[in-house]
C-alpha cells in the first residue's frame, strides 16, 4: 500500500490522479509516494453531522506536501482534533475510512482503504 | 438578438411540507401559469430543476410526470441536475431554449422533498457529489465550509462574529418573506452559542433542509409585453465549474466557479458589479455569502467579512444581499434554490416584493453546487 500523487510528464502533480493532467491536458505518467512524507496542514475542522456510517466527530484536515516541481494537497482524516493549521503531519494507514454498507454510494464503486494524518513526532 | 424576458414567477411554501416531489412541483408550475394568465398547454419547453428525486424519494422521470400532471403534454421536457445548483443551471437551459429560438414559452420548474430523511441521510444524499478519494473519508458539504471557513478567518484575521453577521440578517430579512421556512430573527449570541457542526461553525451558520419548489416563465422580449407589463429581463447569465476534488484548489478562498460566470454575465449583460442594486447569493453556509461577495467584484479578496457587519449588505444598505432571508432563512430544497433566487430578483426588479422591496433595477443572483464545484449567474433587470 502506498500514498500515490501523479505527476504528468510536464510536471504538474495531482492528488488524487485523473484521466489527464488537469493542468496541462498531459498524461499521468508517474506517481510520488507521500507514504513516508511529512506535510503541513492548511486547514482542518471537526465534523460532529456526520453521515451513515462515518465515525462522530470525524476530524478532517488539508495537508500540504512539497514534492520536486512544487506542492501538492490531500484531504484526509485526522487521528486527533487537538491540532491547528501549520502543524506537520504523517499519514498514517487505515483500513476502512467509514463503512462501505451503510452510506448511499455503490460499496465496490470505490475503494475504503486510505491514509488519516497524525500530527508529526518530534 | 432578442433578450429573454421573464414574464411569470412563482414559488412555494418552503419548509417541511407534507407534499412529496411531483406535487411540490405541480404547485409551483400550476401558480407560475397563473402569475402569466397562460394555459399550460401553450408551452413549448418545460424543464425541472432537481437535484436527487430518485435517491430521496424513489421518484425519477420528474419532468414527464410534470407535464402530464399540469397538462402541458407536446412540450419537450428536460430534467436540469447541477447539484445545489440545479435551479441555476436550469435557469441557464431554460433561458437558452428561449435564446437560441427552440422555443417560444418556457416554464422552469425547480424543486426537492428532502425533509423525510434523516439529517444524516440527507447530508450523504448530497455528499454523494464528491470524488471517491474525498468520499471515503467521511466528508460533508458543510465540513468543507468548516474548513474553508477556518482558512479564511485565519488568513484575512477576521473575526468569528463576523459570519455570524450574516446569519443574523439574513433571518432578518426572511422574517418578511411569507414563503420562508424560518421567519424569526436571531441574535449573534445565538448564532455563537448554538451547537458545533463543523467548527469552526455552528448550527446557524448553516440553512437547514428543506422541500419546496418555484417556477419560473420565460419568452422572448419582442412578445413579453402580450403577456404582461411587469417582466422582467435575462440581461445576462454565465455558468462554470471548478475542480471536483475541492483540495485542488490553488487559493480555497476563492470560488472560481463564481468569479467565470459572473464574468461572463457581466460581459453579456455590459453591467459590472457597480450597476448591481440587490443581489442573491447561495448562503449555504455563512462563508459562502462572504466568498461570493469577493468573487462576484463587490468587495476585495479578504474584505467581504465587513459587510454584513457594517450594515452594507442590509436591506437598507447600499448593496442589499439576500433581500428574501437567502437559503439562510428561507431554506433550500436543493432544485428549488437557484430558481427561486430569480424569483426573488424579478420581484424585486419589477417593484413587487411587498416588505422586502428595495430600490432596484437591476438584480444579480448567484447559485452555487458542490462547493463551489459549479455555478450560474444571473443578471435581471427590470423592462422599464
Amino acid at each position: 500500500m502506498s500514498f500515490d500523487a501523479y505527476r504528468c510528464e510536464n510536471g504538474h502533480v495531482t492528488y488524487p490522479g485523473h484521466t489527464v493532467c488537469p493542468e496541462c491536458g498531459a498524461a499521468q505518467t508517474e506517481t510520488v509516494d507521500l507514504t513516508d512524507a511529512t506535510g503541513t496542514l492548511v486547514t482542518w475542522t471537526t465534523s460532529t453531522a456526520t453521515p451513515p456510517g462515518v465515525r462522530e466527530p470525524n476530524h478532517l484536515g488539508i495537508v500540504e506536501f512539497d514534492v520536486a516541481g512544487g506542492t501538492v494537497r490531500a484531504l484526509g482524516q485526522l487521528t486527533t482534533g487537538d491540532v491547528e493549521s501549520g502543524d506537520p503531519m504523517t499519514p498514517v494507514y487505515c483500513e476502512e475510512l467509514r463503512d462501505p454498507d451503510a452510506g448511499i454510494r455503490e460499496p465496490e464503486s470505490q475503494s475504503w482503504d486510505g491514509y488519516r494524518f497524525a500530527p508529526a513526532e518530534e | 438578438m432578442d433578450r429573454v424576458a421573464v414574464i411569470g414567477a412563482s414559488m412555494t411554501q418552503f419548509g417541511q411540507r407534507d407534499a412529496w416531489v411531483r406535487e411540490l412541483l405541480a404547485e409551483a408550475g400550476e401558480d407560475c401559469l397563473a402569475d402569466a394568465g397562460v394555459a399550460a398547454d401553450e408551452l413549448d419547453h418545460l424543464y425541472v430543476s432537481n437535484m436527487a428525486s430518485g435517491e430521496f424519494e424513489g421518484q425519477t422521470g420528474v419532468p414527464n410526470a410534470l407535464a402530464h400532471d399540469l397538462g402541458a403534454l407536446g412540450a419537450y421536457t428536460q430534467r436540469v441536475d447541477q447539484t445545489s445548483a440545479s435551479g441555476g443551471a436550469g435557469v441557464y437551459a431554460a433561458w437558452q431554449s428561449v435564446a437560441s429560438g427552440a422555443s417560444n414559452l418556457t416554464m422552469l420548474v425547480g424543486g426537492e422533498k428532502m425533509t423525510h430523511r434523516s439529517t444524516a441521510e440527507a447530508t450523504d444524499v448530497i455528499a454523494s457529489l464528491t470524488h471517491p478519494a474525498e468520499y471515503k473519508h467521511g466528508v460533508t458539504l458543510p465540513s468543507f465550509a468548516g474548513m474553508t471557513a477556518r482558512h479564511y478567518l485565519e488568513t484575512y484575521d477576521a473575526p468569528r462574529e463576523s459570519l455570524a453577521d450574516v446569519a443574523v440578517k439574513n433571518h432578518r430579512n426572511g422574517v418578511d418573506n411569507p414563503h420562508a421556512q424560518f421567519r424569526t430573527e436571531v441574535d449573534r449570541e445565538t448564532v455563537l452559542e448554538s451547537p458545533v457542526v463543523a467548527d469552526p461553525l455552528r448550527l446557524y451558520d448553516f440553512c437547514p433542509i428543506t422541500d419546496g419548489s418555484a417556477a419560473l416563465l420565460l419568452c422572448p422580449e419582442s412578445v413579453a409585453s402580450e403577456y404582461t407589463d411587469d417582466y422582467s429581463v435575462v440581461s445576462g447569465i454565465g455558468g462554470a465549474t471548478d475542480t471536483h476534488v475541492v483540495h485542488e484548489r490553488d487559493d480555497p478562498t476563492v470560488m472560481g466557479g463564481v468569479v467565470d460566470s459572473s464574468e461572463t454575465a457581466y460581459e453579456m449583460s455590459g453591467r459590472g458589479p457597480d450597476d448591481v442594486d440587490v443581489a442573491e447569493l447561495h448562503d449555504m453556509f455563512t462563508i459562502l455569502e462572504v466568498l461570493q461577495l469577493e468573487d462576484l467584484g463587490f468587495f476585495e479578496k479578504g474584505e467581504g467579512w465587513h459587510a454584513a457587519r457594517e450594515g452594507v449588505t442590509a436591506r437598507d444598505g447600499d448593496l442589499p444581499i439576500n433581500t428574501s432571508g437567502g437559503l439562510k432563512s428561507k431554506g433550500h430544497p436543493l432544485g428549488a434554490s437557484g430558481v427561486a433566487q430569480v424569483y426573488e430578483v424579478h420581484r424585486q426588479v419589477t417593484d413587487d416584493a411587498g416588505d422586502r422591496q428595495v430600490d432596484a433595477d437591476v438584480g444579480l443572483a448567484c447559485n452555487v453546487g458542490g462547493f463551489g464545484n459549479c455555478v450560474t449567474t444571473t443578471i435581471v433587470e427590470g423592462a422599464k
